[in-house]
């Protein structure tokens, strides 16, 4: 396979990165901005929660998200919270 | 604390970055081609997305691998004040660092931040390497429930976001709009137009009530706020799910 697409889309994608941390600061100062920029990674992992669990339609990462958000609400630690979803999952797979 | 956490963010991606490396030669590139997508594009969905499209050409890869990769740009918008030097910082701007560096003080902002990165970093790039070279039996997430980790660690991130009324509200919004764009649009659009969705209500509401309004639950005090976290941190969820059982 060629490296061409490879190198192609890194740029890219680095180029992404640095273009937002780049605008310029006085865009970035008035209250309104500020509050939106505040908001948007709220948006985006919300976003990204529900497109990676229901893509391809629902299955069995619903009963793991579901089983991650109990244990969000115990307060479990952060890996265990991503094996109980993990563990759930293939656990509903094995089963089903 | 917080480094703690970072770390363990880091070994949780490299539960997929294992399954990464392994679908990246499944797909036909070499164990250095796989680790180069790691170590120079360094943005999960993005690799994830190429290595599965580029056996039906490059570029419809390298456009999905960037309309992922956009979201990136907007994380930027809120580190931009707290992170140099820029072109370093940019490379390390990805979800888990940023959901971990949306703090309240620009110190905590700045360790969620570079500890995530840093962290992230060297176990996905351990990790792809480890499924390059491990070959296909550890191709397929699914296996391990894998493919439930990622967006079980970001719920695990959001959460601790989630106190007050308004993040909730914007979480919730996004996540439907997420799922009825997602059957219409090129991967990676969804996340994009839910943001804009998301800022759009933001700032029609903003529009309507006074800026300390905003502020006013966090005066609540701390008992307050776990109990409304943990009363109220799985709607996002729920709201998902009922969105996502009805699309």
């Amino acid at each position: 396979m060629s490296w061409t697409p490879i190198l192609i889309a890194a740029a890219g994608c680095y180029a992404l990165k640095l273009a937002g941390l780049s605008v310029p600061e006085r865009l970035l100062e008035g209250v309104r901005v500020r509050r939106v920029a505040t908001l948007l990674p709220v948006a985006l992992l919300a976003a990204l929660i529900a497109t990676q669990t229901f893509d391809g339609g629902v299955d069995a990462r619903a009963a793991g998200l579901a089983a991650a958000a109990l244990a969000v609400l115990a307060r479990a630690p952060f890996l265990a919270v991503v094996a109980i979803a993990a563990a759930t999952t293939a656990l509903l797979r094995l089963l089903t | 604390m917080i480094v703690r956490d970072a770390i363990g963010i880091g070994v949780a991606t490299g539960t997929y970055g294992v399954s990464f490396g392994a679908i990246a030669v499944a797909a036909g590139l070499s164990v250095p081609q796989a680790c180069a997508l790691s170590l120079l594009m360094f943005t999960g969905a993005s690799q994830f997305a190429f290595v599965g499209l580029i056996g039906s050409g490059a570029p419809a890869a390298i456009a999905t691998a960037l309309l992922l990769g956009a979201r990136n740009a907007l994380y930027g918008l809120r580190l931009a004040p707290f992170l140099r030097p820029r072109p370093l910082a940019a490379h390390f701007v990805i979800d888990e660092s940023a959901a971990m560096a949306v703090r309240d003080n620009a110190e905590d902002t700045r360790l969620g931040f570079w500890a995530t990165g840093l962290a992230v970093f060297v176990c996905w790039n351990l990790a792809t390497l480890l499924g390059a070279l491990g070959g296909a039996a550890l191709s397929d997430p699914r296996v391990f429930g894998l493919d439930a980790a990622a967006p079980a660690g970001f719920l695990a991130l959001l959460a601790p976001r989630l106190r007050e009324r308004e993040p909730q509200a914007i979480a919730a919004l996004a996540a439907v709009a997420a799922l009825i764009a997602l059957p219409l649009v090129p991967a990676g659009v969804p996340v994009l137009i839910a943001a804009g969705v998301a800022v759009a209500a933001a700032l029609a509401r903003g529009g309507k009530r006074g800026e300390g309004e905003a502020r006013a639950p966090r005066a609540g005090g701390d008992a307050a706020g776990a109990d409304r976290r943990g009363g109220e941190a799985p709607r996002a969820g729920g709201d998902a799910a009922g969105a996502g059982a009805a699309a």
